[in-house]
C-alpha cells in the first residue's frame, strides 16, 4: 500500500476558483483509482493560489493480473475467418476456445492481461486529469493550441511513495521540487516527501491548509478590531495569500461625515479591507487589511494602504461635493439624456411611467419617491461606486432635507437583490420597488426583450423573482395578473417565478404547485394559503384517494364532451347518488381555513368510493346519464377552487 | 530617493538587460501603451519581440483640470513585451520593482484576477492587477487575441502606472508633488497640460470638426484596408503602407475618446462608433499578418 500526492504549481489561480478546482481534482482523482481498480482513496485536497494539493492513500503498487475474454466468429464460420481472429491476437487456432453464449456457440480466447504498475499507469493519466479540471475562463500560454489551464502551470510534484510520478504536461516535467513563497521563500526549487511537504513549505512562508490560513486570518483580525462579519471576504483572503497577517490601519476621522455606505464600499470591494465599527456601532476610523507577507514591523504596508485608502477617500469626497452642488430634484430633467434602454428610452420616460404606477400601488408619498429614485444616476458618485444606486440616491434625499419616508424608499427600492435578500421595509419603498420592476419588465417585454436560456442581460428575472418575493412578504396586495396589463407572454414569466419561489422557498412539489396555480395566482398570497393547505392535508389517508377519484371523474367529463347545463335532479338519485350530494353540502361548508376546507373535501372519499363502485355513469337511459354527469360536474365545480386536485400525482391511477 | 525620471532609466536598463529594444513612445496620441503599433501589431504572428517603452497615455474623459492629486488627463505606462513568454516572466517582473528599489520581503504583493479587453482593438487577454501595500501598480496580461485573431504566441504584456508607482517610492499624496528631476517637481514638467487640454476636451473641442475628422481619418483608414485586397504582387504586397492605415485608426480612436469626453456620443451611439473604430483596427490586423511572410522576403530586386 502507498500514499500518493499531487500538487499543481501555477501562478495565482483567481481565489474564488479554487475550491471548485479542488474538489473536481479530487472527485476525478477517486474515478481514476476506482476505475483502473488501483484501490486507494483520496483522503484530503486542499491549496493556494499558487497550488493545488491531492493526497491519497492505500494504493496497490501493481495492478492484480487479470484475464480478459475476448469474443471470435461464431463455431460454425469458415475456417479462415476462425484462422484470421487468431492470429490477429497473436495465437493459433489451438488456443481458441469455444464457448456458449445467450446466441449460440462463439470461438474465443482468453487473453491474459497482466497488470500494470500504479505509477506508470498514473504517469499516463494525469496529464488529462488536470487539463480536464473545469475553470470558468482558461488561457493559452505556450501560443495557438498549445495546452490551456487557467494559468499558467510552472512545476508539478508527482510522488507515489518515494517515487516520482513521471509525466510532462505544458513543457514543465512532474518531479519532487516544489516552491516556497514568491519572496520570503528559498529562491531554489525545495525537494519534498509526502510527509515533509506541509512543513517544507511552512519553513519557506506558505501555509499549505486553507482552514489554517482561514482560522489565521479571523484570529489576527478579532484581536484587532471589532470588524463587521464578512464571510466572502473572509474565504477571498485565505485564497488569495499563502501566508496571511491582518494589519490595524486608520484614517482620518473627518472622512467619518462621508455616507459610510460609500466608506465601506471603498474598503470593502476595491480594497479587501475588513471595515472596523466602534463601541456604539458605528464606523470606527480604522480597517484592517490582510497581507500576504507575516508581519510589518516597520510599518510598510500599513503607511501604503493608508496612504491609498486616503486618495479613494480624497475621491469620494470630491464626488459628494460636487454632487452637492444641485439637489436631486434638479437632477431629474438631467435623465433625458440617460439612456435606460435604446429600443425603450430615456430614464427620464421611465421615471414619468413609474410615478404613475407608484401613485397607483402607494400613494403620495411613493409618487414622490419615484420622480426621485433614478436621479442619482446623473451623480459623480454613483458613476464611481455603481453598486451603491439608490442608496445614494436615498441618501442624498435625507441630506438635502427631503421626506424621511421617501428617503428610505429610494434608498431601498433595488432591493431585493435576491431571494436571500430582505425587501423593503416600508410600504412605500415596496410600492416604489414595485413600480421600478414592474415597468422594467411591461418596458422589456414590449419590445420582445424576453429572456431566452442563460440569456438574460436585463436581469429580469431577478425583477420578476423580487415582485414575487415583495408580494408574498410584503404589505401590499395589488393583482399579479393586472400588474402585467394583458402582457400574455408576462404572465407566463410570472407565473414561472411563482413557481420557482413555491419550490426554492417553500420546499413544495411539484405537483402540488401546479394544482394551486391551475386555480388561479392573480392574488399570490391566497395561492400561498392554499399551497400551504395542500401541502398540510396531503399527507392524510383521504387526500390522495380523492384526488385520484377527481381525476376519474374528469376524465369521465373529458370523455364525455358537451356536458348537460344545469344542476342535477336529486329526484332521479339512487342512494348511491344521494349520498354523494349529500357529502358535497357537508364539504361545501366553508367554515374555517384552506386546510379545514381540504379536510372536509377529503372526507368525501366514502361516498365517492362507494358511488364509483355502485353506479355506472355512462347509463343506457341518456336522462340518467346526463343527470349523474351534471352531479360529476357539480362536484368538480364545487371543490375545485382551493387546487386543482387532477393535477396531483396519485400512486392509485 | 530616486527622481521620477530615475526610476525610469532604471526600468529601461532592467528590461534592457534582459533583451529588450528600448524604443521612444509612438508619436500619434493613444489611450494606452497597448495601442501603439510597438505593441499591437507586433503580436501578431509568429516573429519572438521583446520591447519596453514609455508611452505617455491620453484619456480625456479622466482630465480633471490639474485639480485632483491622482487623476490625469495624460499618464505614463512603461510597456513591456516579451514574446515569446520566459517561464520565470513573473520573476522577472518582481525583480524589476527590486531593481527600483522596492524591497518585497517587507511590502505585501498580491496578483489579483484581472482580465483585460479592448472592444476598439478586438483585444483581449488573462492576468492580474499586481497590487503593492493595497496599490494597483501594474496591470499584467497574457494576450490571447489580437485584431480578433488567436495569437501564435502568447505575450505577457507588462505596464506599469510610473506616476502611481513613483508617488509610492517618493511617499507623495499627489503626484503633482513627485520630483520628476532633481529639484523639479511634475507640476512644473506637466500641470499646464492637465489644465489647458481638460479646458479643450472638455470645454472648447469643436464637436463638428471632430465628427468631420473622425469621418474622413475612417474613410482613409478603410480605403487602405480595402486597397490591400486588391494588391496580388508580391513586391508590391511587401511595400504597402498598411503601418499608414493603422495610423488612421489611431487618429480615429482617440477622436472618438475626444467626442467621448465632450459628451457629444449618446449612449445609443457609443456603440455604434466604438464597431466603427474596431472594424478598421481588425481590417489593418488581419492584412498585417497576411503581409507577414512579403514582409520576410527579401527585398525584390
Amino acid at each position: 500500500m502507498l500514499p500518493f500526492f499531487l500538487e499543481v504549481g501555477a501562478e495565482e489561480i483567481p481565489d474564488w476558483m479554487i475550491p471548485a478546482a479542488l474538489e473536481q481534482l479530487g472527485k476525478d482523482f477517486q474515478a481514476v483509482l476506482d476505475g483502473h481498480k488501483l484501490g486507494g482513496t483520496v483522503t484530503r485536497t486542499d491549496g493556494t493560489g499558487r497550488r493545488l494539493v491531492l493526497w491519497a492513500d492505500g494504493l496497490i503498487v501493481r495492478q492484480a493480473d487479470s484475464e480478459e475474454i475476448v469474443s471470435g466468429p461464431p463455431k460454425g464460420a469458415n475456417p479462415k475467418a476462425v484462422e484470421g481472429f487468431a492470429k490477429k491476437n497473436g495465437v493459433s487456432v489451438d488456443d481458441l476456445q469455444v464457448e456458449t453464449t445467450a446466441k449460440g456457440e462463439y470461438f474465443t480466447f482468453r487473453r491474459q492481461v497482466a497488470g500494470r504498475a500504479t505509477g506508470e499507469l498514473l504517469a499516463e493519466l494525469l496529464p488529462d486529469l488536470i487539463q480536464k479540471l473545469n475553470f470558468p475562463k482558461s488561457m493559452f500560454w505556450t501560443g495557438k493550441g498549445g495546452p490551456k489551464f487557467i494559468r499558467p502551470i510552472r512545476w508539478i510534484v508527482a510522488l507515489l511513495g518515494d517515487d516520482v510520478v513521471g509525466f510532462e504536461l505544458a513543457g514543465v516535467t512532474s518531479g519532487r521540487e516544489t516552491f516556497g513563497h514568491r519572496r520570503l521563500g528559498s529562491r531554489a526549487a525545495i525537494p519534498v516527501t509526502i510527509a515533509g511537504y506541509e512543513s517544507a513549505l511552512e519553513e519557506n512562508f506558505v501555509i499549505v491548509p486553507s482552514a489554517a490560513r482561514r482560522a489565521k486570518i479571523e484570529r489576527e483580525i478579532q484581536a484587532l478590531g471589532a470588524v463587521q462579519a464578512d464571510a466572502k471576504l473572509l474565504e477571498t483572503l485565505t485564497f488569495i495569500t499563502e501566508y496571511p497577517a491582518a494589519i490595524l490601519g486608520g484614517f482620518d476621522a473627518s472622512y467619518l461625515t462621508l455616507p459610510k455606505e460609500v466608506l465601506t464600499m471603498v474598503m470593502r470591494f476595491h480594497q479587501k479591507y475588513f471595515a472596523v465599527s466602534a463601541a456604539d456601532g458605528s464606523l470606527a476610523p480604522n480597517f484592517i487589511a490582510v497581507m500576504n507577507i507575516p508581519s510589518d514591523p516597520e510599518g510598510h504596508v500599513v503607511r501604503g494602504n493608508e496612504r491609498v485608502l486616503r486618495a479613494r477617500f480624497n475621491d469620494a469626497r470630491f464626488f459628494y461635493d460636487i454632487d452637492q452642488k444641485r439637489t436631486l430634484t434638479d437632477r431629474v430633467a438631467d435623465l433625458a439624456n440617460v439612456t435606460f434602454q435604446a429600443k425603450i428610452g430615456s430614464y427620464l420616460e421611465k421615471t414619468t411611467r413609474m410615478v404613475a404606477l407608484a401613485q397607483e400601488l402607494g400613494g403620495e408619498d411613493a409618487a414622490a419617491a419615484a420622480y426621485l429614485a433614478k436621479a442619482d444616476l446623473t451623480t459623480e458618485m454613483v458613476k464611481e461606486f455603481t453598486d451603491l444606486q439608490g442608496i445614494i440616491g436615498g441618501l442624498y434625499i435625507a441630506a438635502q432635507g427631503g421626506k424621511a419616508e421617501v428617503a428610505k424608499a429610494v434608498y431601498e427600492h433595488y432591493k431585493p437583490l435576491s431571494m436571500e435578500d430582505s425587501i423593503p421595509s416600508t410600504a412605500t419603498g415596496q410600492a416604489l420597488a414595485l413600480a421600478d420592476k414592474i415597468d422594467t419588465l411591461r418596458s422589456c417585454f414590449a419590445v420582445d426583450m424576453i429572456p431566452t436560456g442563460s440569456k438574460d442581460p436585463f436581469a429580469l428575472r431577478r425583477a420578476a423573482q423580487g415582485v414575487v418575493k415583495i408580494l408574498m412578504e410584503g404589505e401590499l396586495t395589488p393583482s399579479l395578473r393586472e400588474l402585467c396589463a394583458g402582457d400574455a407572454k408576462l404572465e407566463e414569466f410570472f407565473v414561472e417565478r411563482l413557481k420557482h419561489y413555491f419550490r426554492e422557498v417553500k420546499g413544495a412539489a411539484y405537483d402540488e404547485i401546479a394544482a394551486v396555480l391551475a386555480v388561479g395566482w392573480a392574488d399570490v398570497k391566497d395561492a400561498l394559503a392554499r399551497l400551504d393547505a395542500v401541502t398540510a392535508v396531503r399527507p392524510t389517508p383521504n387526500f390522495e384517494p380523492v384526488a385520484a377519484a377527481f381525476k376519474r371523474i374528469k376524465n369521465i367529463l373529458t370523455q364525455a364532451g358537451t356536458l348537460p347545463e344545469g344542476a342535477p335532479d336529486a329526484s332521479l338519485f339512487n342512494e348511491a347518488e344521494s349520498g354523494v350530494a349529500a357529502a358535497a353540502e357537508q364539504a361545501a361548508i366553508k367554515d374555517g381555513g384552506y386546510a379545514a376546507q381540504l379536510e372536509r373535501i377529503a372526507g368525501l372519499r366514502p361516498a365517492i368510493d362507494h358511488f364509483f363502485d355502485e353506479v355506472l355513469v355512462n347509463d343506457p337511459d341518456p336522462v340518467v346519464r346526463d343527470n349523474r354527469l351534471r352531479l360529476l360536474n357539480q362536484l368538480i365545480t364545487e371543490f375545485s377552487s382551493i387546487a386543482d386536485f387532477s393535477e396531483i400525482v396519485t400512486k392509485s391511477l | 530617493m530616486d527622481s521620477f525620471q530615475e526610476t525610469v532609466f532604471k526600468l529601461k536598463k532592467y528590461w534592457a538587460d534582459r533583451g529588450c529594444v528600448i524604443q521612444e513612445p509612438y508619436d500619434i496620441e493613444v489611450g494606452a501603451g497597448t495601442m501603439s503599433p510597438e505593441t499591437f501589431l507586433r503580436v501578431l504572428g509568429p516573429k519572438p519581440w521583446r520591447v519596453g517603452y514609455v508611452q505617455p497615455s491620453r484619456r480625456p474623459a479622466d482630465g480633471r483640470y490639474g485639480d485632483n492629486p491622482n487623476r490625469l488627463y495624460k499618464h505614463q505606462q512603461l510597456q513591456v513585451i516579451l514574446k515569446p513568454t520566459p517561464k520565470d516572466v513573473i520573476d522577472q517582473y518582481l525583480g524589476s520593482l527590486e531593481a527600483i528599489g522596492i524591497d518585497l520581503s517587507k511590502h505585501d504583493l498580491k496578483l489579483e484576477e484581472d482580465n483585460w479587453e479592448s472592444p476598439t482593438l478586438g483585444a483581449w487577454g488573462i492576468g492580474w492587477q499586481v497590487m503593492l501595500d493595497g496599490m494597483e501598480i501594474t496591470q499584467f496580461t497574457y494576450f490571447q487575441q489580437c485584431g480578433g485573431m488567436d495569437l501564435d504566441l502568447c505575450p505577457a504584456e507588462i505596464t506599469y502606472g510610473l506616476e502611481r508607482i513613483v508617488s509610492f517610492l517618493q511617499g507623495k499624496e499627489s503626484v503633482y508633488d513627485i520630483e520628476w528631476a532633481p529639484g523639479v517637481k511634475y507640476s512644473e514638467v506637466r500641470y499646464f497640460d492637465e489644465l489647458q487640454l481638460s479646458v479643450y476636451n472638455f470645454e472648447t473641442a469643436d464637436v463638428e470638426m471632430l465628427w468631420e475628422a473622425l469621418k474622413r481619418h475612417e474613410a482613409e483608414a478603410q480605403r487602405l484596408v480595402d486597397g490591400y485586397k486588391l494588391v496580388e504582387d508580391p513586391a508590391e504586397k511587401r511595400r504597402y503602407p498598411l503601418l499608414g492605415a493603422y495610423d488612421q485608426v489611431l487618429k480615429c480612436s482617440n477622436l472618438f475618446n475626444l467626442l467621448d469626453a465632450r459628451g457629444a456620443i449618446s449612449v445609443t451611439e457609443r456603440v455604434g462608433v466604438i464597431g466603427r473604430v474596431r472594424k478598421i483596427a481588425v481590417g489593418v490586423a488581419q492584412a498585417w499578418v497576411d503581409q507577414e511572410p512579403f514582409r520576410t522576403m527579401k527585398e525584390v530586386a
